[in-house]
């Protein structure tokens, strides 16, 4: 049994160190740090988006800078605004590369607040 | 045999700590998300007086204003989405005609909420009935319940929604009394855009507010006030 | 060497059906995945009808996998030995038009991927939430009865488990109406009425099934029915249609009693355009009056007749059906009682629906799904009744 975790375990190794290598490069927009570290982010982003919308939805605990309207404004593309729009997008880019479907931006606006506001005015 | 046993328990044990160790994290972030904002409170119930002697047939202010705050495309037909609606009403024996907006009503006892299977029709603490977009499936058996025909499906993809007001294919919407605008410590757009002043928009369990105050001075009703559903909108002149 | 040639052609013949339900359901996977891509707006449903053809075929599937369940229950809990030799091919067309149905209801969901929030998200209250439930055990519960049936050591809790799949079909079926029963702002619903009704439809809808699907089986097997339960099964088809036109009767009935249901009733009986047509000529006429003709006129009643009662009964469920869904929506709701109405959103006009070609893909693909469950049990597994020289009993 423990052979076997083991090997696993050894067969893994060499896997993520690979992982490393190709990992996508990613147009971060602005980018920076308001919630928590990247490591951190990578890893639990979805637990926050989670937790925070039913926070938000169904009880009215609105924290800005946990809500993804506040990652949109800091990680959409300066050049596009968008966080989906590209394949090297802030979360298009990863999620293609984990292979995990997003179901966020069917409804959820995968642009700036201010771009969507000059595509108004135009 | 038992010793396979014992070793598997200990190989279930050490994974069982990694995944707590794993998780963990997440678990403080939500003891820290809480603090600063407060969460809707049981004690509110928000409401709207509507004084339909000041509502002008063909003013479309409302409506419009609604479409603009939550983003909906202002067409009107079979399939698309309308949160708002002016109706012009005229009493069959009398003749008496008047015209209202209708919208959700957010009642006490929410049909649509009854209904629901999966949750996704709620009402929040402050009397607020929202749609949990996350968690509807989109079989509309809440447009069948209400009363009102307060809700519309989404039959079709939208592109570049409001950031404050996410809404999409295949699920179930409705007025949110602009509850992101609430929350803000702002009144619904509709009440906001009415030129007249025919919406009044407050806590009608705030004895210092003025709709607790006119509510208790003058004649309003609810709509199918007869299914005792206690709607948080009551019209005044009907 | 005939024989053999008889035998090669009987199974191209069942490979054709099996390929010609392949391809209906395909036709339906066709519609589902262009109502996902597209949304719901390539349907005709729309926010005043907003349950559609789906529902129509859907609705039927599921009452009649209930009733069809009746000639099990005959036999397995009232004893009736002629019933009791088809309780597995009843249980199986109940399992097979179950499937056929929900995969329908399931498909037409705005967000079908997201069945499984269906299924850990529950609200107490919904009768949605409870059906999920009795369909469910509904199906599992079938499958052990069928197992008490066809496994000779499981023989001793075929009583049990007969009982336990009567109650439960009595359950689901109330169920169903309930769906409908507590739409209480509803003219068209929102009457204790309905559960009775569907149940009482099932009962004539599942048999009608069954006798379809039997004398299919038979002429497969190039067999004859028994004239004398042929006779039976006729005449309580008969009595299942009457009883039927009774209850929606009574439904109409006691809607134009109250005074404030009367336009309605006036729309869905004479006004309505296509939904009086369809009620009294569709359902009436072809799904009732023509069937009984069938079944109790003197020197018909034969087993081609019984057929074609049995098919028209068939048919007279899809209009009952269509008229009771979409007529219920069309009818305005009554908002302000006692007002004239009018607005941007139908307030006060009757609403129009057009199916789409997509709401027949999807409807015909879960009737698809059930004959090929059917065809195929059929085809590995002894479902043909075998009946014992018949004993009155």
């Amino acid at each position: 049994m423990r052979l076997l975790a083991t090997l696993l375990l050894c067969l893994c190794i060499p896997l993520a160190w690979a992982a490393e290598a190709n990992a996508p490069k990613l147009d971060t927009g602005k980018g920076g740090e308001c919630v928590k570290d990247t490591q951190w982010m990578r890893k639990n982003h979805m637990h926050m988006l989670k937790h925070q919308r039913n926070e938000t939805v169904r009880k009215g605990v609105r924290v800005e800078a946990e809500a993804l309207k506040a990652c949109v404004e800091c990680h959409a593309s300066t050049q596009d605004d968008s966080v989906t729009a590209r394949a090297d997008s802030f979360c298009v880019g990863c999620h293609r590369y984990a292979a995990v479907k997003i179901d966020c931006f069917e409804c959820h606006a995968s642009k700036r607040k201010e771009a969507l506001a000059n595509k108004d005015v135009k | 045999m038992s010793d396979i046993n014992t070793q598997r328990r200990q190989f279930l044990k050490t994974s069982a700590g990694a995944a707590a160790i794993a998780i963990a994290p997440g678990m403080m972030l939500y003891q820290t998300a809480h603090g600063d904002t407060a969460a809707a409170s049981s004690s509110v119930r928000w409401g709207m007086l509507i004084d339909t002697a000041q509502c002008k047939e063909g003013c479309n202010d409302c409506v419009n204003a609604c479409n603009k705050e939550n983003g909906l495309s202002g067409k009107t037909g079979v399939t698309d989405s309308q949160w708002i609606r002016k109706i012009e009403i005229k009493a069959v024996g009398s003749g008496h005609a008047v015209s209202l907006p209708m919208m959700c009503q957010h009642c006490e006892h929410p049909p649509c909420v009854d209904v629901c299977p999966t949750q996704a029709s709620f009402k929040r603490a402050d009397g607020i009935v929202l749609v949990d977009r996350h968690l509807c499936i989109g079989c509309r058996y809440c447009m069948m319940a209400c009363p009102y025909k307060a809700r519309s499906f989404v039959h079709e993809t939208l592109e570049d929604q409001n950031p404050d007001v996410p809404r999409g294919k295949g699920t179930v919407e409705a007025c949110s009394l602009c509850v992101h605008r609430i929350d803000k410590g702002q009144i619904p757009a509709c009440a906001e855009a009415c030129q007249n002043k025919a919406i009044l928009f407050g806590d009608l369990n705030d004895a210092n507010s003025e709709i607790y105050k006119k509510v208790r001075s003058v004649a309003s009703v609810q709509i199918r006030a007869d299914l005792r559903l206690n709607p948080g909108v009551r019209y005044q002149g009907l | 060497m005939a024989d053999l040639s008889a035998l090669r052609s009987m199974n191209r013949l069942y490979y054709v059906l099996l390929a010609l339900g392949g391809l209906v359901v395909l036709g339906g996977a066709y519609a589902v995945h262009m109502m996902e891509h597209h949304g719901h707006i390539i349907s005709g449903m729309n926010n005043q009808i907003v349950w559609g053809m789906p529902h129509v075929f859907a609705i039927f599937l599921i009452v009649a996998a209930s009733g069809v369940l009746n000639v099990a229950s005959i036999g397995s809990v009232f004893g009736k030995a002629i019933y009791k030799a088809r309780a597995p091919l009843a249980s199986l067309l109940s399992i097979a038009m179950l499937s056929g149905g929900l995969a329908v209801l399931m498909l037409d969901l705005g967000r079908p991927d997201r069945i499984i929030v269906a299924a850990t998200n529950y609200n107490l209250t919904s009768v949605f939430a409870w059906n999920v439930v009795l369909y469910s055990g509904m199906f599992s519960l079938v499958i052990v009865y069928l197992w008490t049936m066809m496994e000779r050591r499981m023989n001793p809790f075929n009583k049990a488990a007969g009982l336990a799949v009567f109650v439960w079909r009595f359950v689901l079926t109330t169920g169903t109406g309930l769906i409908f029963a507590f739409l209480t702002a509803r003219q068209a619903y929102g009457s204790a009425l309905l559960p009775p009704m569907f149940i009482v439809l099932s009962f004539a809808w599942g048999l009608a099934v069954f006798h379809v699907v039997q004398a299919a089986i038979y002429a497969w097997n190039e067999k004859a029915l028994d004239p004398a339960i042929l006779q039976r099964k006729k005449n309580l088809l008969g009595v299942f249609v009457v009883g039927s036109l009774y209850m929606v009767a009574t439904y109409h009935f006691t809607n134009m009693y109250f005074a404030h249901q009367q336009s309605f009733e006036l729309f869905i009986l004479r006004d309505g355009g296509i939904y009086p047509n369809l009620f009294w000529w569709g359902y009436v006429v072809l799904g009732n009056l023509v069937p009984l003709l069938l079944i109790y006129m003197p020197g018909l009643g034969k087993s081609k007749c019984v057929m074609a009662a049995a098919l028209l009964v068939v048919l007279g469920a899809f209009a009952l059906l269509y008229v009771f869904i979409i007529g219920g929506q069309a009818f305005p709701l009554d908002i302000f009682p006692g007002y004239e109405v009018s607005s941007s959103f139908a307030d006060g006009q009757i609403a129009g629906y057009k199916p789409s070609i997509y709401e027949f893909l999807l409807g015909f693909g879960g009737l698809a799904i059930a004959f090929l469950i059917t065809t195929v049990s059929v085809r590995v597994l002894n479902f043909m009744p075998q009946d014992k020289p018949y004993i009155s009993d």
